[in-house]
């Protein structure tokens, strides 16, 4: 737990040299509770107060990086419940299993094909973002390799024999993967094993008290960078682990789970996505699928997007005039609000249609339209505003505005304001506008 | 090393309301439902008991919508062409609860009449057993000139008549008061605006166990976000002890993912976006769990296969 001022001011010389560059160690105390200042600039500071100051500000949930050639993954450093009170940081790696027994042509095959998917999300691209291979038997250095051959991306072992597992991570050089496996019948070799390759460890326990009294052996024999599987039942109990999990490391502060968390989904019929979704929502650091399917992908990708967005940042855009398929003076204009999702859901189905249109985009705080009609943050006022200060009259030759459905009031309002313009009402939902563009606005 | 678990400990908790009315209550359906009850956030049995698992309606029109998606025009066929054949083919898929949503306009394209909205309702009413929604066009008179006869024709019934927002809540909530149903009260997005409408509605002198809140939420990709923040916080300040935000949660995410272009349509759409129906059925599946987890307690579907993975998601959640 973060210390006070007092409580680290107890830990320095007390000496007051100034060489900090404050005037008493009190006050650099009070600099180093605030994170305004670094231990470094003590000169004098004991290695026993160095060790304890240190560990008290260690996050509560231990940030742990995957590495390969093409990429890094991180999780952990997560320092709030709910994702309203802050927000959630290092977004649940979405990883893809595959198993050594399906043979190295099949694993290659597969591995390929999740590897070069990407999907375009309001102007992110997302994709996979690592893969998992289990040693359920086969030759698992040679299905090691025929992962390695098809992706770069960062690699997750899972499997329970040592020597089996010693010979896929022996296929990594120069990587941090994550080994994944260790339980109470095999820690001691795993963490040896982790230690060996600079791999973080995945621990399970049959229960929470085991699975600390692992972590904390474990540590003990050296390996820091350890992950957390749950191994619940069912979606009750991953849910109930992963909460119990998540309040012990922030609001117990309790070290020896403090650590990310491994989900690993099973299931057809949908509930692959069902416990992947769950996982991605409640704390997973890690979520590994049995399967790759863009149909599965694409959702899940897009629930990550969502939750870990910063919920007291909006994602905006650029309020202004956007030109779609090269708009002339005739072309009809659209005006939409800033909200990124409300933006690229316009342009992204006027720009498929390929009809050209003058796109504005009014400054409504980021919020998109009915959220903003009720919050008065789109009003006619407003929208008459961005009309004339962006100056659109001087790029149309035919004063005509096309307004949101959902705002279908405004138009009464909105012609008094803007008394030579045509006002008219477009569709409630964007997937409509190429149809009414192309039917309503000749 | 024993742990100890840390539980929170809440001093209040959601409120029970029962929808529907048997016969000997004065209603014709064959059961009635209870939800809410919960003294936790969601699931966590390791805290309370969950009295009352999650439902699920199935979103059903007094006629075949033109504007839904072909995926679903495919699978309910021919029961759309009829509500007491849509709430009967509905119930069969396992639908909890019916939701009638009623047209802006009828068939021949003139404005719905309120003798057309009773009688989708009555024929909605004796094809199926189960509880009932019944939610107006959204257009402030259409919905009050067709409700009021709607509550009427069906006292007693205990329907749930909707939607109640801020601009139109009035007369829904007198006809509902006054022939023994419920509402579902609607803002958008906003812990304090829901709390203010059902302040409103409880100053009408409605009952606060006959109010369901709408909190609103977008669909996946489309703003989840936002509403699964606010239904967290208002779950949140309902087991603080905040007496306006203890009313059980109804959703909407069929209705707002079938609406996304991801669910509705398969072409002219990136080849990213993997196979059409089962990526529909994931969109819609995945917005339903996740706001369950954040404290829904109805989730309004409208794809009879994503109502069977989420009724499985409810039941494995409910596991103790």
């Amino acid at each position: 737990m973060a210390l006070s001022g007092i409580q680290i001011y107890k830990l320095l010389p007390q000496t007051n040299c100034k060489e900090c560059g404050f005037p008493t160690c009190l006050a650099f105390a009070m600099k180093l509770a605030a994170k305004q200042a670094e231990l470094a600039a003590c000169p004098y500071v004991t290695e026993e107060s160095r060790k304890q100051l240190a560990e008290s500000a260690a996050p509560p949930i231990r940030l742990i990086t995957l590495k390969a050639a093409g990429g890094e993954i991180k999780a952990g450093n997560e320092t709030v419940l709910f994702r309203h009170e802050k927000t959630f940081f290092n977004k649940a790696g979405l990883f893809v299993k595959v198993k050594a027994s399906d043979g190295a042509e099949a694993i290659k095959a597969e591995v390929a094909k999740a590897n070069a998917y990407k999907v375009n999300y309001v102007g992110i691209e997302l994709c996979v973002d690592g893969f998992a291979v289990e040693a359920d038997g086969g030759d698992f250095s040679a299905a090691v390799k025929a992962v390695r051959s098809a992706t770069k991306r960062p690699l997750i072992l899972v499997g329970k024999d040592t020597a089996v597992l010693d010979a896929g991570l022996a296929a990594l050089p120069g990587e941090n993967p994550m080994l994944c496996g260790a339980d109470a019948s095999n820690w001691e070799a795993m963490a040896d094993l982790a230690k060996k390759y600079s791999a973080s460890l995945t621990v399970s326990g049959a229960s929470l008290d085991e699975l600390a009294d692992l972590t904390a052996k474990i540590q003990a024999k050296g390996v820091e960078d350890m992950a957390l599987e749950v191994k619940g039942d069912n979606l009750s109990q991953n849910l109930s682990l992963a909460t119990q999990l998540r309040r012990l490391a922030l609001k117990s502060n309790f070290r020896p789970l403090g650590y990310p968390l491994v989900t690993f989904t099973e299931g057809g019929n949908g509930r692959d996505a069902v416990a992947a979704a769950q996982a991605i929502s409640k704390y997973a650091g890690f979520v590994v699928l049995p399967r790759f399917a863009a149909e599965l992908f694409y959702p899940l990708l897009v629930l990550r997007q969502n939750i870990y967005t910063d919920p007291q940042k909006p994602i905006q855009v650029q309020p202004g005039i956007y030109e779609i398929n090269n708009p002339k003076p005739e072309s009809p204009v659209l005006v939409t609000t800033n909200f990124s999702i409300t933006y690229f859901s316009i342009a992204n189905e006027v720009e498929g249609s390929g009809l050209p249109a003058w796109l504005v985009v009014c400054d409504a705080e980021g919020m998109s339209v009915l959220t903003a009609w009720a919050a008065g943050k789109f009003d006619s006022e407003r929208i008459a505003k961005t009309i004339k200060t962006m100056d659109v009259a001087s790029k149309v030759s035919r004063k005509r505005i096309v307004i949101p459905g959902h705002v279908a009031v405004l138009s009464g309002e909105l012609e008094a304001e803007l008394p030579d313009w045509e006002i008219r009402v477009g569709p409630r939902e964007a997937v409509d506008v190429p149809a009414f563009m192309k039917q309503a606005l000749i | 090393m024993p742990i100890e678990i840390p539980k929170d400990k809440w001093p209040g908790k959601i409120r029970t309301v029962t929808l529907g009315a048997t016969a000997a209550e004065g209603g014709t359906r064959s059961k009635t439902v209870a939800i809410g009850g919960e003294a936790s956030l969601p699931f966590m049995h390791f805290e309370n008991p969950t009295p009352n698992p999650p439902l699920v309606a199935i979103e059903i029109k007094d006629r075949k919508p033109e504007d839904w998606s072909p995926l679903l025009a495919e699978v309910w066929s021919e029961a759309m062409n009829d509500p007491g054949a849509w709430a009967k083919a509905a119930e069969a898929t396992g639908a909890d609860l019916i939701l009638l949503a009623l047209s802006v306009t009828g068939a021949d394209g003139k404005p719905n009449t309120p003798d057309a909205a009773v009688a989708a309702t009555k024929a909605v009413l004796g094809a199926t057993g189960l509880p009932l929604l019944v939610y107006g066009p959204g257009q402030v008179e259409l919905d009050n000139e067709l409700l009021v006869p709607v509550a009427e024709a069906t006292r007693g019934e205990r329907l749930v008549l909707g939607i109640c927002e801020d601009k139109n809540y009035r007369t829904i909530v007198a006809t509902a008061m006054a022939n023994g149903h419920l509402v579902t009260a609607r803002a958008p997005m906003d812990v304090n605006l829901s709390k203010q409408l059902n302040i409103l509605i409880s100053d009408m002198g409605m009952p606060a166990d006959r109010i369901l809140m709408d909190p609103t939420t977008g669909a996946l990709g489309y703003g989840i976000e936002y509403g699964y923040s606010v239904m967290e916080r208002l779950r949140l300040a309902a087991l603080q002890g905040d007496a306006m935000t203890q009313g059980p949660m109804i959703v909407t995410p069929g209705f707002e993912a079938w609406k996304t272009k991801e669910s509705k349509v398969g072409e002219g759409v990136p080849e990213s976006w993997g196979d059409w129906k089962e990526r529909a059925i994931n969109w819609e599946t995945v917005t339903a769990v996740a706001l369950i987890e954040t404290g829904a307690t109805i989730v309004v579907l409208r794809h009879p296969e994503s109502v069977k993975r989420v009724h499985r998601a409810i039941e494995e959640l409910m596991a103790v």
